[in-house]
């Protein structure tokens, strides 16, 4: 669980350029953490590639925070 | 050369403008993918002269209109390759009618090729030009799309579809270093066009400032520019290849 947080947290900080004290479990990318539409779709993307996942589009979309993410991945691993 | 090293995925390369288009991007330097349909034949023998030039060639089967074909292709391209930075929506058909004798199959297969097919395939290199936060996607719209043509419903329907969706793919992925762009071909001689009856032909030629039929090479030449650093500065775009007739 740590571990994914801290792969997760390294891959937001990259990508959306926000301090590692922002990204909370319960940050949402769009409203916290500053992120667009699009930006959250290259996130989903960049996490496939780290996790070696596939996320379709519909749970793609149910990704809103941190949380989710890591939830999410936990779920599949 | 303007396009050294540059990979390039053309659909509907093995005839007419596609092919013609594919030909002109090796020879400003791209290795190219070479997507057909049907005509394997004619696709090998376009990638054989892509490789007489020097440059790398592969041949990929798939129905632009299946959204599994078309991710398999990319995939293809992207294996072969290692990258991928032009996408020509090329691939097209026609099923002419007058709108009082169109069957609904006929609008359903233009439709799924000439257009939901620049749908998929422009989802399906996203995610590579994404990533490497550049690209160029090139659509083919016609000039009718802009001006509309009895009994093509459509055929012109699809066109002028392609033309939004090129608009709106520039405005989604512009901040990612992507330019989407179209071409709107006139009357060009291809098989295509060779279908058409002769008064067709001369009508036709009658609205055309320049007097003349266009040949693939003119839309080529303008492809290869859209896919160039020539036009980094335009997205969005549709450019009229027509010798005048829409203005």
């Amino acid at each position: 669980m740590a571990e994914v947080l801290e792969r997760v947290t390294k891959i937001i900080v990259d990508r959306l350029g926000v301090d590692e004290n922002q990204v909370t479990l319960e940050a949402s990318f769009k409203d916290d953490l500053g992120a667009d539409s699009l930006d959250v779709v290259e996130l989903v993307m960049e996490l496939e590639d780290e996790f070696d996942m596939e996320i379709s589009d519909d749970d793609a979309e149910k990704i809103a925070t941190v949380g989710d993410a890591v939830n999410y991945i936990n779920g599949k691993m | 050369m303007k396009l050294e090293g540059k990979v390039a995925l053309v659909t509907g390369a093995s005839r007419g403008i596609g092919r013609e288009v594919a030909l002109e991007l090796a020879r400003e330097g791209a290795n190219v993918a070479v997507n057909y349909a049907g005509s394997e034949a004619k696709a090998a023998a376009v990638a054989e002269e892509i490789r007489s030039l020097g440059r790398e060639a592969v041949v990929i089967q798939a129905d632009v209109s299946d959204a599994d074909s078309v991710e398999g292709m990319v995939k293809q391209t992207i294996e072969a390759f290692g990258r991928l930075d032009i996408l020509v929506n090329n691939a097209g058909i026609t099923k002419d009618n007058l709108l009082m004798r169109m069957k609904e199959s006929d609008w359903d297969e233009v439709i799924n090729i000439n257009l939901k097919g620049v749908f998929l395939c422009t989802k399906a290199v996203t995610r590579q030009m994404m990533k490497q936060r550049s690209g160029r996607i090139i659509n083919m719209s016609s000039i009718v799309g802009v001006s509309g043509n009895a009994g093509q419903a459509n055929y012109v329907a699809a066109k002028s579809g392609v033309i939004g969706l090129t608009k709106t793919t520039a405005k989604e992925l512009a901040s990612r270093g992507i330019t989407v762009n179209a071409v709107a071909p006139g009357f060009i001689t291809t098989d295509m066009t060779d279908k058409l009856n002769e008064e067709t032909k001369n009508e036709m030629l009658k609205q055309i400032p320049l007097a003349r039929l266009g040949e693939p090479i003119d839309i080529a030449r303008t492809v290869v520019f859209l896919a160039s650093e020539d036009s980094r500065y335009m997205t969005g775009q549709t450019l009229h290849v027509d010798g005048g007739m829409v203005m």
